[in-house]
């Protein structure tokens, strides 16, 4: 008789369905085959403009028709979701449990301002107090609604049926991991058997990508897309914005069992810190991003002689990786010679609100297949970072628990505990 | 198979700001004074738009370094001078032992635009050749870089964790009205389970901006009449006048505040939530459902109901359903302090708290005709909220 309990005496919460989209396509084979090869998704972006920008690459989701932000995150996360209730075996608009939706905040975005100040009349000078004519002048309604942080979640409850108020999430590039510990936290006070996770983001437009670039924190290597995003490599530039969804269905262990459901994995931790040195930077002694790692350990109930593999945040740029390096090798000490890490953000790029609930799926898909997908681009190694990167070729091993980190701007730090099904 | 058995959550520190002023004295005092007590309207800045700012704060005392200050933008430092308040009134500020194991949940919309930046972009848009260029080239001209971090909404957590030292968890919510309700209703349900003893939880909002005027404007929701109590606009088309709150509570396990021998100011016994359709009744029905889950515990005679109404029609319908069969006093707080979208319910919770510890509620609000007088001993208040567009919730605010 498997455990339905954990070490703390809480219900054990179970993955049984999930779903991903992401510049290298759409569903988990396409992602999966694409992943293990080695393969990016970056390219040139075609979606706007480049002229006048310093960075013109991006793994944006091309293959999905969308109106504006929100629309291409609340497509990207149905394909997501929907692949992940169907893989659970629930019926679409029938979820048996709340939605814990990650998604970027939302805005008006220029075509929308332009509409507006069109409305006003004016063409010269405009102002503020033009654009609230404009507003008056005409029935913004839809737009209006559809530019609502509410909007997303309520076409996804909609879609999946899910029960009571949807809750949408944003830690910054923690989203996503934030969204699932809120789910296992709900099923853990007996709130509910079952929750549906998913993140998403579509943000990558004009702005976003300035508003990025300002702060210089994205790769400038645009003759090179494929070879932007080198995490840990000695020569890493910045991250590469990108776009997708990431979705799982997590249950009680016995409601699960109850109805049959195929078990993909389980979470069994979950752990945060929160940093209070910087708005975009780490803790300079790393100590958040310890107490984050070690507090999802603790919480699992695991040491670190028990983990395989890392799925890192390896988001490329010079900060994070030494930052994330800093971390592991003071939670693994020794162990960390033996344990591989590697980051698909190598070649899906940071998905940003969704990265975390991506990497969830392919780190539990690791865990599944037994092949560990690489960490491309890793032509030269940073001395000050002693990692097993799985670099650039993917490595058939045995892993049965994982971590997965996010780390995100506003001092967010999650990390997350997964592992096979106990046997 | 059992859960733990629920701990009992107090509410042990307050943090509120609006137009009425900076702390539950002031906004007693205020909704007990005469019109120009509660009355704190600004009705020219943004003509024919009118706002009811919050009082001018002396920053310095919440948030010490002039870096910080200058980091953010107004909603946010709106956010964290309360949030500040509210572990003062806790008396946890700067206990950093506490501070590291304190879960936080904040409410948050974003935005704040550079209104010169956003105009001139749109002037040239208007006659550019080549428009895509042309926006490229203004952004990475004109963009402040720092604009980004007012602009997340996860960056009033954010400046919380810097500046007060909050870091034993860090979440936003967003989604309007709901995100309000369910900010507090998660912190409420993990300091029931057991998943923390103590929690900060809250939301900022500020009205003084056109952006977040521009958005109630699109659905020609923003009230432009002379000033009336929320109820009464319906009947003249409905709409809202927006309000800057901050408004942050401290959730505390019982145990865990006596041992530290804190001081309740009242206890909060439910939080529940839901989103509907809004067709078919679904949104009268899910108000009388939780509204049922409450009403077997309320004392008669004892209760106030402290409502987050708009002031919009469809909303304050869906609302008048519950209340008028109920038959319940109510205080519709947005009249005077106005609608502060995420910060609404944070808010309504806090001024709950203030009329259960007093044993009173305060005068029908901003004199409203449709409010009923309440001469007896408050010992209860549910605060209620119906969202402008989505989102139907409730809280159970006792006295101890």
């Amino acid at each position: 008789m498997t455990q339905m309990k954990d070490r703390h005496g809480r219900p054990v919460v179970v993955v049984t369905g999930m779903g991903v989209v992401t510049s290298l396509g759409q569903g988990k084979q396409e992602n999966w085959a694409k992943l293990t090869a080695g393969q990016s998704g970056i390219h040139t972006i075609t979606r706007f403009p480049i002229e006048g920008l310093r960075t013109t690459i991006a793994g944006t989701v091309d293959f999905v028709p969308f109106e504006n932000a929100p629309d291409l995150t609340t497509k990207m996360a149905a394909l997501a979701g929907d692949e992940a209730v169907a893989e659970a075996g629930i019926a679409l608009g029938a979820f048996p449990g709340p939605l814990f939706l990650g998604m970027p905040p939302v805005e008006l975005e220029w075509p929308q301002r332009q509409a507006i100040a069109a409305a006003s009349g004016k063409t010269a000078d405009i102002t503020y107090t033009d654009i609230l004519k404009g507003a008056a002048a005409k029935d913004f309604s839809a737009m209006q609604t559809r530019f609502l942080f509410g909007s997303v979640s309520d076409q996804l409850a909609d879609r999946f049926g899910t029960k009571g108020a949807p809750i949408s999430i944003s830690t910054a590039c923690a989203t996503g991991a934030t969204a699932i510990q809120l789910a296992v936290e709900a099923i853990r006070r007996g709130e509910t058997g079952a929750a549906l996770v998913v993140s998403a983001d579509g943000s990558a437009n004009q702005e976003s990508l300035v508003r990025f670039s300002l702060l210089s924190a994205l790769s400038t290597r645009n003759d090179d897309p494929t070879g932007a995003a080198r995490p840990f490599s000695k020569d890493r530039d910045g991250f590469v914005m990108a776009e997708g969804a990431g979705a799982l269905v997590l249950e009680s262990y016995e409601h699960a069992k109850a109805r049959g459901a195929t078990i993909l994995g389980v979470v069994e931790g979950c752990g945060e810190m929160a940093d209070s040195f910087h708005r975009t930077r780490s803790s300079p002694d790393g100590a958040p991003i310890i107490g984050c790692i070690q507090n999802a350990l603790e919480d699992a109930g695991v040491t670190p002689a028990d983990v395989q593999y890392v799925n890192a945040h390896g988001t490329s740029t010079p900060e994070n990786d030494k930052m994330e390096y800093v971390g592991l090798a003071a939670v693994f000490g020794e162990h960390l010679a033996g344990i591989a890490v590697s980051s698909n953000k190598s070649m899906i790029g940071h998905t940003l609100s969704a990265a975390g609930a991506i990497e969830a799926v392919f780190t539990l898909m690791t865990i599944n297949s037994g092949v560990i997908p690489p960490t491309i681009n890793h032509t030269e190694a940073d001395p000050a970072i002693k990692l097993d990167l799985v670099p650039n070729t993917a490595r058939k091993a045995k892993v049965t628990r994982a971590i997965s980190s996010s780390f995100g701007f506003g001092g967010q730090n999650v990390c997350l505990v997964l592992a096979a099904e106990p046997t | 198979m059992a859960i733990a058995r629920e701990r009992e959550a107090w509410i042990t520190g307050i943090g509120l700001v609006s137009a009425l002023g900076e702390g539950l004295d002031a906004h007693w005092t205020a909704l007990n004074g005469d019109r120009d007590a509660w009355l704190k309207l600004d009705s020219t800045t943004y003509a024919p738009y009118q706002v009811h700012p919050a009082v001018p704060l002396d920053l310095a005392k919440q948030i010490p370094d002039r870096g910080d200050r200058r980091q953010m933008e107004g909603w946010q430092r709106l956010g964290t001078y309360a949030a500040g308040l509210a572990l003062d009134n806790a008396g946890v500020k700067g206990a950093d032992d506490i501070l590291k194991r304190m879960h936080m949940i904040v409410a948050a919309g974003g935005g704040e635009r550079d209104y010169a930046v956003d105009g001139q972009v749109l002037s040239g848009l208007a006659g550019a050749n080549e428009p895509g260029k042309f926006l490229n080239e203004r952004l990475m001209n004109d963009l402040r870089p720092t604009l980004f971090l007012a602009q997340l909404s996860n960056l009033l957590a954010g400046n919380i964790s810097i500046v007060h030292g909050v870091v034993g968890s860090s979440r936003t919510f967003m989604g309007e009205e709901m995100a309000g309700v369910d900010a507090v209703r998660v912190a409420l349900n993990r300091c029931h389970a057991g998943q923390g003893d103590i929690f900060l939880v809250g939301g900022a909002y500020s009205a003084e901006r056109p952006d977040t005027i521009l958005y109630f404007e699109l659905g020609h929701m923003n009230w432009t009449k002379p000033w009336a109590p929320v109820w009464e606009r319906p009947k003249d088309g409905g709409g809202t006048i927006l309000g800057s709150v901050g408004a942050f509570l401290v959730i505390e396990a019982r145990e865990h505040a006596e041992a530290r021998g804190a001081t309740p100011i009242a206890r909060l016994s439910k939080v529940s939530s839901d989103r509907t359709r809004r067709k078919d009744g679904d949104a009268e029905h899910t108000l009388a459902v939780q509204w049922n889950e409450i009403s077997p515990g309320l004392i008669p005679g004892a209760t106030v109901v402290v409502s987050g109404a708009t002031g919009v029609s469809e909303a304050v319908a869906i609302e008048r359903d519950i209340l008028d069969q109920r038959r319940v006093p109510t205080r519709a707080t947005g009249s005077v302090i106005g609608h502060s979208v995420e910060a609404t319910f944070p808010a309504n919770v806090a001024l709950a708290a203030m009329m259960v510890q007093r044993g009173e509620a305060v005068p029908p609000v901003g004199g409203s005709k449709d409010e009923a007088k309440m001469a007896r001993k408050v010992k209860q208040a549910v605060v209620t909220s119906v969202g402008h567009w989505r989102g139907e919730g409730m809280a159970l605010v006792e006295a101890i």
